[in-house]
């Protein structure tokens, strides 16, 4: 499941080493191109973990299905909070759900 | 500015590290290993070398929706081992290695809760049972709340560090070596004792969604773990036990995802195209829904190949407010499953979910592939001990039980390191293995750009199709026999020769070069695993067609060791010695399921 980086937002975490996408990939996938933004380097190999679309600080990850496994238009969008994560999940007729979940800390406190 | 790879290897800068304790792979047994080390030892020297980065590394890098394994008040250890031998059949299980872990799980699990992880527990505080022995945690925090108590130990981590190959001291282990993936150095690691902590195998089969999808990597293990702690071993003459006992599991459909999560947590029966409930109609005599975890696995590949799929977890009895439980263990475990089901507006109260069998995985934290260990988790090259999915002979371990015995290896690796003295690196004969090592690491990079060689997605591509269809792959509903099996082997022997022409222009591309590598070395020492086990013990995780009964006479454990010299490998059996009172193939000791 491939992320897409929206171009727009990305910045390439500025003049950091590495931006975060980068840092926290487990395959090694995401990169910098030679426009000084994000880009997954081999879109087969993602294992849509999401940990690029989590830790970029301007939103610019959207993780899609492969067209060959799901239909186009769907999105899952996290708002990372300290504590726990807010997802928006919008299906193909634009219906919305919101689920917020803890992250961390003690359970029901 | 595009990458220029190196001309020569005395062009490739080397960084040495010494250490006491030496831990490869920053993942769940890994940095509960520091941080034991650390509590015993303040003093002690710790390295963790990590492929990716730790905080968000190998298989719990998207989060974990459960801890499978936690004993309830009012059961033992002894219980949990009776129950875990239950499922893989009555074993045989190293129970000396299962009752151990069990001793230490719940301590771990605790430690997890304190550092942060929440663990769901009931109006009264009590922790919430979602079967018999797991329990719901929101483990979207999981992978960082670890790494984070390991980096608190002060352990020097090296991430982006790939490990290629353990530095051997003669027949004792030393260290390890490996390259770097954003600074192109090669790393040896001189250490007194060595964890291989580095997850399991993923990709040795093809996933049955791998043709023509831009999600080759479509697999519930993570991708990334490839066997290189296995292979490391293999190659040094390391024994490994149990490989033929691969994991296959009962997943979702078109999209690799956990299927307990519904099928024990909101208790969703599996059911085949006719609305049949299958455990229930085929399988009661084994427990019904509580039957072992390959008959739970193999029985709707079983459905499909008598006709009577697709096959479904039935959902539809949940409420919308169930729904959005499941929905939120999904997002703690595999966000994307969520997506998933958006983008086929599938409402699971009015649809059930559909599942498949899993392409085979070596995971020993799962089943129990792995380096054979004595109790202090050292494997038959001394200096080198196995933690987590690289462990093998005791299944079930799942997250809790892979924590336990990273603590129990750290015991078992201080233990040793007292008595240890290490070479100097500029002695004569260290310094001939690691520049062999070092040409053997960055060889596919030193092609030139007009060397006509092989890709390492081709080889890669090449080795999976070949296991999938010869070795008991998904498309073959996992069965195998000793003529595929010889192909296999002579097709496995082909591509080893081929190594040689493997080009990569990146270091990125170096790393991939590197995991076709190391999974062939697993994927042919499993082939000689699955053809000495001339029966058919876990129907799913080890079926052979030619040989479909089990044989009394294969109760026990099938060894291989390769001779590191010659590359011959030897297959062998050791006994099955049971320490837990009890019928093998009962979870309990008054035989209730």
């Amino acid at each position: 499941m491939p992320p897409k980086v929206d171009l727009n937002k990305c910045d390439g975490c500025q003049a950091q080493d590495e931006p975060l996408c980068e840092q926290v990939c487990p395959g090694n996938l995401m990169t910098l191109g030679e426009n000084a933004k994000a880009y997954c380097r081999e879109l087969r190999d993602c294992w849509d973990c999401m940990s690029c679309t989590k830790v970029c600080p301007k939103g610019a990850i959207d993780t899609r299905v492969p067209y060959q496994l799901g239909y186009h238009g769907a999105s899952l969008t996290p708002m990372m909070g300290t504590n726990s994560v807010t997802w928006t999940c919008v299906d193909l007729n634009g219906n919305v759900e919101r689920f917020r979940v803890k992250t961390r800390g003690r359970y029901g406190e | 500015m595009a990458y220029q790879p190196p001309k020569d290897p005395q062009e490739i800068p080397v960084e040495e590290v010494s250490c006491g304790l030496l831990i490869i792979g920053g993942g769940n047994a890994g940095c509960f290993a520091a941080v034991e080390a650390r509590k015993l030892s303040p003093e002690m020297d710790i390295v963790i070398m990590e492929k990716a980065h730790i905080s968000r590394s190998g298989a719990t890098a998207a989060g974990m929706d459960a801890i499978n394994t936690y004993i309830p008040p009012g059961k033992t250890p002894e219980d949990l081992v009776r129950w875990s031998r239950s499922q893989v059949g009555g074993g045989p299980i190293r129970e000396d290695l299962a009752l151990t872990n069990a001793q230490e799980l719940n301590q771990a699990v605790d430690d997890l809760e304190d550092w942060g992880l929440p663990i769901v527990r009931d109006d009264e505080g009590n922790i919430k049972y979602r079967g018999g022995w797991d329990i719901s945690i929101r483990g979207e925090a999981l992978k960082p709340i670890m790494a984070e108590k390991a980096i608190e130990t002060g352990a020097r981590v090296y991430n982006r560090v790939v490990a290629t190959n353990l530095l051997m001291d003669g027949e004792k282990c030393v260290g390890a070596m490996g390259f770097g993936l954003r600074d192109g150095k090669f790393y040896v690691f001189r250490a007194k004792a060595t964890i291989v902590a580095t997850g399991g195998a993923c990709g040795l089969y093809k996933s049955y969604t791998a043709d023509s999808t831009t999600s080759h990597h479509q697999t519930w293990m993570c991708p990334f773990n490839v066997g290189t702690g296995y292979a490391m071993g293999i190659r040094q003459g390391a024994e490994m036990t149990s490989m033929e006992q691969r994991w296959v599991a009962t997943r979702t459909k078109d999209f690799c995802g956990p299927v307990d999560t519904i099928s024990v947590g909101y208790r969703s029966a599996m059911i085949n195209g006719r609305g049949e409930k299958i455990l229930e109609k085929h399988y009661a005599h084994l427990g019904g829904d509580k039957a072992p975890r390959y008959i739970r696995a193999n029985a709707p590949m079983d459905e499909w190949l008598a006709g009577r799929g697709p096959t479904f977890v039935d959902t539809t009895h949940l409420s919308d407010e169930e729904a959005k439980e499941l929905k939120i263990d999904y997002l703690c475990e595999r966000p994307s499953f969520v997506l998933f089901l958006a983008s086929r507006n599938h409402d699971v109260t009015k649809e059930p979910i559909e599942i498949y069998g899993s392409d085979p995985y070596i995971v020993g934290g799962h089943t129990q592939s792995g380096y054979w260990v004595d109790v202090e988790r050292m494997t038959t090259i001394p200096g080198l001990f196995a933690a987590g999915e690289t462990a093998g002979g005791n299944p079930n371990k799942f997250v809790g039980g892979c924590a336990a015995e990273g603590k129990l290896a750290t015991r078992g690796a201080l233990k040793y390191m007292q008595a240890v003295t290490l070479p100097p690196l500029d002695q004569a004969r260290m310094k001939a293995q690691i520049e062999a090592e070092k040409a053997r690491v960055f060889s596919p990079l030193m092609k030139g750009a007009e060397f006509d060689g092989v890709s390492p997605v081709e080889m890669e591509e090449r080795m999976q199709r070949l296991m999938d269809e010869y070795a008991g792959g998904t498309s073959q509903f996992y069965r195998t026999n000793e003529e595929r099996l010889d192909y296999a082997l002579r097709h496995l022997a082909m591509l080893k020769s081929q190594i040689g022409l493997l080009h990569a222009g990146d270091l990125h591309g170096l790393m991939l070069a590197h995991e076709v590598i190391d999974r062939l070395d697993v994927a042919e020492v499993l082939c000689h695993h699955l053809k000495h086990r001339r029966e058919t013990r876990w129907p799913g995780w080890q079926t052979r067609s030619d040989f479909p009964e089990a044989d009394p006479a294969l109760d026990c454990f099938v060894e291989t060791v390769r001779d590191p010299l010659t590359g011959e490998i030897k297959s062998f059996t050791r006994p099955y010695e049971q320490v837990v009172p009890g019928d093998r193939f009962k979870p309990t000791l008054d035989g209730k399921f």
